[in-house]
């Protein structure tokens, strides 16, 4: 049997103070999640903390359980990740679980992710028109597609915050999608949003590759969608 | 001005904004959470449609037989008979909304899948579902940028609103801020499958529920063979739910067995010598059960990939080893796995017309909380099928009608609020179900589950979870005999006489149930 401490930034409402709580909790599943932990701790009839006291049920997102929507992202020991992504075994005894920070806390690690899904409608994020299927561009559709929208590069990203002109990853990888699909005018247009919103922003220190949970292949994308060689020898130069 | 009320953001709901944003009507997309993060977005294997690419002489017609066959004669024939001969250009117009779909030649690859005579089912290499939901949240966002669309995407459903016997309007949560408001205007539930009515046991998404469509049901809506979920035969156990193992790594070589007497049993190429660990789903999964029970034999089942080729793993599984890897600590190219037969998908559900209107004037269905299209059993690549092409059907069928004169968004003033019982309780009541809707079934078994049922319903309250639960203990107790995914041991062969829909209401206080019109 192992046994975790986790040691949770929560905070009852947008407008209550934060405070921290710690748990226990106990598995003999060296699989168990820290959304493994976070299920247990809410199934329990009566949820008290280490100290024994009794405690509010804990505020998290989750829907797929296993790292392909994005719902359940946090901080984990400092790191943005999913929460059933993040094995307990691999991070040590006391694990501190917190919500991501660039957004407005709804309650605990619920927070509201809605000025990442703003920007890709202020950017224009959509074909206007029918777009030609085609093998060239099959395989960067593909992976610009797979993005979950989960906020995790966006913690990490040092230019980023909500609101602000910069979309970061969130905005530049969808957007990457189209810039590999359209074309003439069309694509003219996406370019003009990706140069403003994304490039123009970031300082390419690719620190949101490393953190992407879906392995996106964050690099390539934007080398490609740059066309010029300009992102190509700027990520050559920080290497 | 109407606003047409979506419940529900996956890929039935997001075709149904679309389809009214296009036709020039306004909608609500209420969801729990934002498409993103749908069940829909798990698929893995694709879409079907004979587009009669490869070379095999497809056409709608063969597709429209096996999907009738599959779901063993209980799809509504003219339902099916629009979905395939749509099918082709619905998968055309999702390729042209950019999903990146296999090809060659200058054409989309289409694979052979379970249950099909042709090669027909399209796919985007391992996340076909994914792939459509990007490029169909893309195409609403146009929508929701020029007004058309409003999204709702942390809004619970409450219950639908009736006035005459006609639905009005949605009652909505905002899981945010906890307000309740009262939408004005005819509804689209595209809720998805019941996964929530079984909890940890299936291979769907926490978020699926399943109250909206117990809800619904409590009021009244008719449902139609509730008893008939899918069992996928390689699941692994991960915390808190099942994972899929695709079909393919049976297709590539790997291969069934159970230890007995100490020896390693190959039992589907012992007892089906010609299609072996690739006979269909539901066959597949009973065969694990029956071997489990036999003296001898221990209690799991392993699916041995260890003689797969080091190209296969890299070329045509890399994903699922990577993954195996992650959840089980099992390299398995090197070691058996562990599967175990889990509930994938929910054939049965609200009942609709080829419309996908319910018996509810004003209350329209689509996606996998429908049952029209997969009678006793569903091809994979058709639900997702289904999904799209059941969310354009019910928005078109709103387009044709007149608007109706609607409030648009009042304060709740009634009482209606979600009414679930605990975590602890919604396990009981899923452990009891399973046991009572297991894979091979019987009346003894589905009694037993149901007296438990009474028992939990006396101590813990009747909530609507536990009718909805009850409606399917009951089709299935009223289906005496075997059909598609619904397996009797004491009716082992499928009657004839049977031959149509159980159909479950909730009436003055009780559950009627009848096979057939
Ligand atoms: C692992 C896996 C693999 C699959 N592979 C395939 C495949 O290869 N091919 C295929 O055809 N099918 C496949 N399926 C099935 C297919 O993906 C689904 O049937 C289909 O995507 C369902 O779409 P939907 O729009 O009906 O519902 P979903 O995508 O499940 O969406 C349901 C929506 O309803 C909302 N909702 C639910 N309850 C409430 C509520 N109470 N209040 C408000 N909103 C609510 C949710 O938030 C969500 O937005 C697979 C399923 C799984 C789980
Ligand atoms: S490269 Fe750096 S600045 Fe640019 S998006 Fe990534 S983290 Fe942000
Ligand atoms: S790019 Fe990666 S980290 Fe950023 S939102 Fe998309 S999936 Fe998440
Ligand atoms: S719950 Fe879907 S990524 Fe964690």
């Amino acid at each position: 049997m192992m046994t975790f401490e986790l040691d949770i930034l929560r905070q009852k409402s947008a407008q209550d103070v934060p405070y921290r709580q710690s748990f226990m909790f106990e598995t003999d599943d060296e699989n168990a999640a820290v959304s493994t932990a976070l299920t247990a701790l809410n199934a329990r009839s009566v949820l008290t903390d280490k100290n024994g006291e009794k405690a509010l049920p804990i505020s998290w997102e989750c829907s797929c359980l296993q790292k392909k929507c994005g719902a359940c992202a946090m901080v984990i020991n400092g790191v943005p990740g999913l929460a059933c992504d993040s094995k307990l075994s691999g991070l040590g005894r006391v694990i501190t679980v917190e919500p991501l920070r660039k957004f407005p806390v709804i309650a605990d690690l619920t927070v509201d992710r809605r000025a990442m899904f703003d920007a890709l409608r202020e950017m224009s994020v959509w074909a206007e028109n029918a777009v030609a299927p085609s093998e060239r561009t099959q395989d960067i559709s593909y992976e610009a597609s797979g993005c979950l929208q989960c906020g995790c590069c966006l913690e990490v990203c040092p230019n980023f915050y909500a609101g602000g002109s910069f979309a970061g990853m969130a905005g530049g990888v969808p957007l990457s999608r189209l810039i590999e699909q359209l074309s003439g005018e069309e694509r003219r247009a996406v370019m003009k949003e990706y140069r403003r919103r994304v490039y123009e922003g970031c300082g390419k220190s690719l620190a949101c590759r490393k953190i992407c949970p879906a392995g996106l292949d964050i690099e390539k994308l934007m080398v490609n969608s740059n066309g010029a060689a300009a992102w190509k020898s700027l990520f050559r130069r920080k290497r | 001005m109407e606003k047409i009320n979506i419940i529900g953001a996956g890929l039935a709901g997001l075709t149904a904004a679309i389809t009214l944003a296009k036709g020039g009507r306004h909608c609500r997309l209420i969801s729990l959470q934002p498409s993103e993060r749908a069940q829909s977005v798990l698929a893995e294997g694709g879409i079907n449609a004979a587009l009669d690419v490869m070379g095999e002489g497809d056409s709608t017609e063969y597709h429209f037989e096996d999907t009738m066959r599959g779901g063993v004669y209980l799809a509504d024939e003219t339902a099916v008979r629009r979905l395939t001969d749509a099918a082709p250009d619905t998968v055309k117009w999702l390729a042209s909304l950019g999903v990146p779909f296999n090809m060659a030649d200058g054409h989309i690859v289409q694979r052979n899948f379970g249950g099909q005579k042709k090669k027909r089912t399209a796919y985007a290499k391992s996340s076909t579902g994914k792939m459509l939901m990007t490029a169909l949240i893309d195409e609403t966002r146009k929508y929701e940028a020029a007004g058309l669309v409003e999204r709702y995407p942390h809004h619970e459903f409450v219950t639908a609103v009736t006035e005459g016997g006609e639905c009005t309007g949605a009652v909505v949560r905002d899981r945010y801020s906890g307000s309740t408001v009262l939408f004005g205007g005819r509804v689209i539930m595209c809720c998805g499958g019941l996964a929530g009515l079984f909890p940890s046991m299936t291979t769907g998404t926490t978020q699926n529920s399943g109250y909206a469509a117990a809800r619904l049901f409590e009021q009244g809506v008719r449902f139609s063979n509730a008893e008939m979920l899918q069992y996928h035969p390689t699941t692994i156990g991960i915390p808190d739910k099942r994972c899929l193992v695709t079909e393919a790594a049976r297709g590539e070589g790997g291969r069934l067995y159970i230890e007995r007497g100490g020896e390693k049993w190959y039992f589907m190429e012992e007892k089906y010598p010609e299609l072996k660990n690739l006979m269909p789903r539901d066959v597949v999964s009973r065969e694990m059960y029956f071997v489990r029970r036999e003296k001898d034999c221990g209690d799991t089942v392993f699916l041995d990939m260890t003689g797969l080729s080091q190209e296969i793993w890299q070329k045509r599984l890399p994903d699922l080893r990577a993954e195996i890897m992650h959840y089980l600590s099992i390299d398995p190219a090197k070691q058996p796995v562990p599967v175990h037969e889990g509930i994938h998908y929910f054939m049965g559900g609200i009942h609709t017309d080829a419309f996908h209107r319910t018996n509810i004037a004003g209350l329209y269905a689509a996606g996998e909380c429908t049952s029209q299209y997969h009678g006793a059993n569903r091809l994979g690549g058709n639900s997702m099928l289904g999904a799209v092409f059941g969310g354009k059907t019910a928005a078109e069928d709103i387009l044709a009608a007149a608007e109706m004169t609607a409030a648009d968004e009042t304060a709740y003033s009634g009482s209606e609020t979600v009414r679930e019982p605990t975590d602890a309780v919604k396990r009981q009541l899923g452990s009891l179900l399973y046991e009572g809707l297991g894979i091979v079934r019987s009346e003894q078994g589905i009694d037993k589950a149901l007296k438990k049922l009474d028992e939990l319903e006396a101590s813990e309250g009747v909530f609507p979870r536990m009718l909805l639960g009850r409606a399917m203990l009951l089709s299935a107790r009223e289906r005496r005999e075997s059909r598609g995914a619904h397996y009797r041991e004491d009716f082992p062969e499928k009657n004839d006489a049977l031959r149509a829909p159980t159909f479950a209401v909730y009436r003055n206080g009780r559950t009627e149930i009848k096979i057939g019109d």
